[in-house]
Parts: structure tokens; sequence; C-alpha cells
């Protein structure tokens, strides 16, 4: 997993709250076999019109807009990334090229998913997050920084944000570290609460029914 | 001791290690696979040459994207078939048990493992999905992960967690005639919002909840997800006790006596605080109906569709105002109003035999209206339909004009061959309204599995509680 230290990019804007993992990819594309490739589905029903039985790009969508595409940055609304568990939300969103969300709040299993695919969340008050949707309609080409050693969010004009983050997911994001292994060094702890259950829950096994 | 949430008990008894920074390395006891989340998964594992920590821990099936009709044709979609095939090898190849495509037992993940005794009070339960929150109605602490988890599980039986919030969803009184746990639930979600559970695991509890059955408590649990939570659950109790006794995979004899004993604790101690509650009365609940794009946006049948205009908050209003343009519906209009293309009733919600015997109670001896194009019943499992049509229910459908289907997720989400057209709307027993779900421009609103027939009828929402038989 690649790490994430600092980060200066352009910000697009999404102002819907709750949008749901239905949204992000739609289920056509969750009968992939595979990780990659998901970026040109991303959005699909928002960012894609029919026309002449072709698929051409939706004019009005905000990511189809020129000036958003080396947008590395997501501002969003509530309640993002909510719905379905599929963790194909995040690989489009980072095979599309978002490697941070900014939005006041996240669904559980969205945010869980996307520590697992190098995207850093940033969880900023309504609003702030009010705030900076006035500054990126104001400035076209708004660029922020993200430095997540700090935990802040900084704008070229120099005010900061501050974020939360978890200290365990703060690791992993900075060194892109792979969870099997970490946990596999736990494996003589996990042999012997498993001993321990045999004895005292022997039905969870199926062969101590 | 301290008083203990249900939630607390199940959470100690699954803790293997503590990291310094509060991380926690919960011990899972049960994995539930299927065909759309589990692929990378399994590459994943081969990559790294890892081989299964615990077979008998997980099971498998497919679900997602089966047919409906004619499985012994095989599945036309090359994609779908793909999907199955590769959950077929990689069970083969890991060898996890697998009730494949023509086993009686296959079935909606969520639907089979409760009936096959395979979710037991007391366990951790996870899968890539996240109506997993449904098997917390047997006192399980049960969660929907992402398939890099779904690989974190498979390799080392265990997942990194924090612990949530808690919070009791406390419903008081009686249900009236005609009102259902689907009923409760929207009701709750309408009064949460969808995010109102988010960084909470939910208990539902009190006297209306203890009153319903264990496949009540599951459509309860299932949507816990919708208010935003995790995991939902429901204290063990008799009711509970009883709908696992000779279960295929659950105990029996003196292990069975051992187990029940032990499951016997799993509710909150009296005492027990939360850091949130929520309360409702039963009698105030009536049969709802989602308007919009989300859960929340739902409202009783009596009512009408509510007023963007009416609402302050901005960002609300934009919400409801888009919802309303998504859907075609006007504000004010009354939800009877409203006039249906297609009824789906199924899904991990609301397939299970109860959910079915509810719906032909309203069928019986009636037509679908003309102007309804499709009235789709399919179980939640193949033993599901097996119940059905040794109750004569599939009987009942058919005369009434709806067709009887195989068991799968189906029109819950359109990845198979069911789905709504463009600009088609329907009533759904499912969980989610949200923008094409149930097909590209697709319109859902969620009802119950009685709610879902009635509209069949009559061809546009009524009150079930006004319904009276032929
Ligand atoms: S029935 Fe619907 S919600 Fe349930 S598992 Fe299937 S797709 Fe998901």
């Amino acid at each position: 997993m690649e790490a994430f230290t600092v980060l200066e990019a352009i910000v697009a804007p999404l102002d819907r709250p709750n949008v749901d993992t239905d949204a992000i990819i739609p289920k056509q594309f969750l009968k992939t076999i595979e990780r990659q490739g998901l970026g040109k589905h991303l959005f699909d029903a928002w960012r894609y019109l029919e026309q002449d039985g072709k698929q051409v790009d939706n004019p009005e969508f905000i990511l189809n807009q020129p000036i958003y595409a080396d947008a590395r940055i997501l501002l969003a609304r509530e309640n993002f990334g909510c719905g379905s568990s599929r963790e194909h939300a995040p690989w489009a969103l980072a095979d599309y090229g978002f490697r941070a969300i900014i939005a006041p709040s996240f669904a559980d299993i969205f945010a869980n998913n996307c520590v697992q695919n190098g995207i850093l969340l940033i969880r900023l008050s309504a609003d702030e997050v009010d705030h900076l949707f006035h500054e990126v309609a104001a400035n076209p080409g708004y660029r922020l920084r993200i430095d997540l050693p700090a935990q802040e969010v900084q704008t070229m004009g120099d005010s900061r944000y501050c974020f939360p983050m978890d200290a365990g997911h703060k690791h992993k994001l900075l060194n892109g570290l792979d969870d099997i292994q970490l946990t596999l060094k736990h494996e003589g702890a996990i042999r012997a609460y498993e001993a321990a259950r045999r004895q005292s829950e022997p039905w969870l096994f199926r062969d101590g029914i | 001791m301290a008083a203990k949430t249900l939630y607390d008990k199940l959470w100690e008894s699954h803790v293997v290690h503590t990291e310094v920074d509060g991380a926690v390395l919960l011990y899972i006891d049960r994995q539930l696979l299927h065909e759309v989340t589990s692929p990378q998964a399994f590459s994943g594992l081969r990559a790294a040459g890892r081989k299964a920590w615990r077979i008998d821990a997980n099971i498998a099936t497919a679900d997602h994207n089966v047919p409906t009709t004619d499985r012994a044709a095989g599945i036309v979609d090359p994609t779908s078939r793909l999907q199955v095939d590769t959950l077929d090898q990689n069970c083969a190849e890991f060898g996890i048990e697998e009730f494949g495509m023509l086993d009686p037992r296959q079935g909606i993940v969520h639907v089979i493992a409760p009936e096959q005794g395979l979710t037991l009070p007391g366990m951790t339960v996870v899968c890539g999905d996240s109506h997993t929150a449904t098997h917390g109605a047997l006192g399980a602490l049960a969660f929907g992960i992402g398939t890099t988890e779904v690989e974190h599980v498979l390799a080392t039986q265990c997942l990194w967690a924090r612990k949530s919030k808690s919070m009791r969803v406390w419903v008081d009184g009686e249900l009236g005639r005609g009102v259902t746990a689907k009923d409760m639930v929207l009701a709750i979600i309408g009064k949460m919002g969808t995010a109102g559970g988010t960084g909470y695991a939910i208990e539902f509890a009190g006297p209306a909840v203890q009153a319903l059955s264990v496949e009540g408590r599951m459509t309860l649990c299932n949507m816990a997800i919708e208010a935003g939570a995790r995991s939902g659950m429901v204290g063990v109790d008799a009711i509970t006790i009883d709908y696992l006794r000779g279960r295929p995979y659950a105990p029996v004899g003196r292990i069975w006596d051992q187990a029940v004993a032990a499951w016997s604790e799993l509710h909150s101690d009296a005492d027990a605080s939360f850091d949130a509650e929520i309360r409702l009365h039963a009698a105030d609940i009536a049969p709802q109906v989602t308007w919009g794009t989300s859960p929340e946006m739902v409202a009783e049948i009596g009512a009408t569709i509510p007023d963007p205009d009416r609402e302050s908050d901005m960002v609300r209003r934009k919400g409801w105002t888009d919802a309303l343009a998504y859907m075609d519906l006007q504000a004010n209009t009354p939800l009877s109003a409203i006039t249906l293309d297609k009824v789906f009733i199924g899904s991990c919600t609301n397939a299970r035999i109860e959910d079915l015997r509810a719906a032909a109670a309203v069928a019986r001896g009636h037509q679908k209206a003309a102007s309804v194009k499709v009235a789709m019943v399919v179980p939640g499992s193949g033993l599901v339909k097996a119940q059905a049509e040794a109750e004569g229910l599939d009987k009942i459908f058919k005369e009434a004009g709806f067709e009887w289907r195989e068991p799968g997720c189906s029109m819950c989400l359109a990845m198979n061959a069911d789905r709504l057209e463009p600009g088609e709307r329907c009533a759904s027993t499912s969980n989610r309204n949200f923008e094409g779900r149930q097909g590209a421009g697709g319109r859902t609103h969620l009802v119950s599995p009685a709610m879902a027939a009635a509209a069949a009828i009559a061809g546009h929402f009524v009150d079930v509680r006004d319904w009276s038989a032929p």
C-alpha cells in the first residue's frame, strides 16, 4: 500500500449529503474479480449520459469540469460513503486518483475500507466544510495542503484546520502497512485464545457440536 | 461487578489482544462468504501464499448474482457467471464449505446462516456485506466488513477493531394489528436519521421487541445499518433458544444444555447504562412507506409527502428536493395516491417464511392490479421456498397473479436479471431506496411484506390495516 505523508492538490467539491456507495460505484461494476480499473466507473450514474446509445460525459457533473481533472482531494458533505460495505467504493476512488476526502462525517464501514486502501479521511466540522465549499466555489483551481504527521489541513492563504485521527490508522497510513503481517505477530495469542474457547464453548467449533 | 450491556459482554469475550492505543484484536467465530465481496480476498491470500486460518469458521454461498428463474440452465450473464464460478473454485481450493447454486440450502447469506444454526448466540459474525447486522437478532455481535478485512479474517480469524458507543432503542407497548417489525424499524430510522446510529452498536429492546419472533428481530437488526450502525442486536430469551433448537449446525445433547446455560446470560444487565437511548411507543407506529431516496425519508401510510419548502435546514431541504425530483413525486401528495409498476417481495430484510405468510394472507383470493406489470415473490432460501410450497403459499401467490421465483437477492439490488427499468416505480420489501438501487433510473418505496402485497392488488399504496378478507 502506498504510504501517505503530505499531499498538496486541487480540491473537487461534491455538494450533496449522504452520498452512498451505490452512487460511488453502482452495482453493475461489482461483478469484477479484480481490484484495479474501477476509477473509470466512479460516480457512474452522475458522471455519464446516454446519447444515441453511447456513453458521453455529463457536462453538469462536477468531476467532468476540466479544472478538476487533476483533483486528488474530494470535498464532501455529511455521512459520505453510507450504504453497502463494498470495498469497490474506495477501490474506485483510489483508482480514479483521490487520496483524501474531507467531510463532516463518514459512514463506519466505508471509513474502515478507506484505511485499508491508503485513502485519508478528514473530519472537519460542518461549518469548516461549508467554508471550504465557499472557498472552492470562489477560487477556481483551489488547492489544499494536507499534512498527515501534523494532522492539519493548510490553505494556500495559510489558514490551518486540525483534524482528529485514530492513532493506529495514522500509523498504518504513514507507513503503508499490511494488516495481516501485523496481526500474525500475535499468532501465539490467537492460538491460546482459541484453545481456551474450545474448552469453555465447544459449540463454537464445528467439531465441538 | 459493574453492570454490563449485551454489547459489552459480546465484545469483552472476544478480545484476543489490546494495543496501547486501545485498538483491539477481536476474534471472529463465523465468517459468511458470498461471490461479490470475496474474490479479491481469496486472490490476496493466494498471492501471499497464505492458507485459511480455520476453515470450519467459514461458510459460503452465492446469492447476489444467481438467477431466480430456471436455475438448471445456469447463469447467462458472463460476468455474473464468472463471479459465481470463482467462488466455487475458491471454496474448493481453500477447503471451505459452500452451499452451491443448486443446493436446497442455498439462499441469501443472512437468511441461511440463522436457518442452519450457523449463527449462534455469543458469536462474532462477519461478512463482506453491510446487512450482516441481521445476525445480531440471535444475541450475536455481527457486522459488515470490506474485502480486505474478509481476507484478514480468512488469514488470521481476527479483525482489528475499536469498541463503538452503545445505544439502546427501547420500544414500549404492543404493535397494532397489521403493523410489523419492518414498520417498527422504518419508524426508528425516520426518527434517528440514516446517520443517527453512526459510531454506535444498537441494542433493540423493550416489550414490543421482546414480543417479536426471531424472524421479526432479524428484520429489525437487518436495517440497523440503515440507521448508520454497523451492528444491531437483541438479547437472548426463550424465543431465541426455541428458534435454535434442532437447527442443523446447532449443538445437541449435553453440549446443547451447556450452550443454553451460557446463552441465557446474553442480555444487558438490568442496570446497565448506554451512551445514548431512544424510546418509541409501538402503539404510535403505523404502516410505513418511504417516499425518497434514503430510508429516513419515510412517513406513515396516512400521511402526505413532506414539502421541502417547509424544511428550514438547507442541506436537508436540498436533499428532499433532489429526492422528489428523482422519484418524480410532488410535495403534499398523499402516499396512498402513489401508483406502482412493480412489486418486489424478497431480500434479507423480508424473505423469511413469516414474511411470505403475511404477504400471502393479504393476497389470498385477490388479483394483482392490471396496472402492476410484475409482482415478484423471491424466497430468502431454498428451505423457505420448500416450506412455503408445503403450506401452499406459492399457489396463493400464483393464483393472485404474482410470480414465484427461486431464492436469492434478486431485485433488492438488481445484480441479476431482475431489475427496474428507468422510471419504473416499485413497492419493495428490501432495505434500500437509493437512486438506481433496483435498476438505473428505478424508483423504490420500502414497505412491509403485507403492505407490498396490498399495493400489488390495489395498484397503489393502501393502509393494510383497512384490508378486509374477501
Ligand atoms: S438481499 Fe439485498 S441487502 Fe440482503 S444481502 Fe442481498 S443484496 Fe444485500
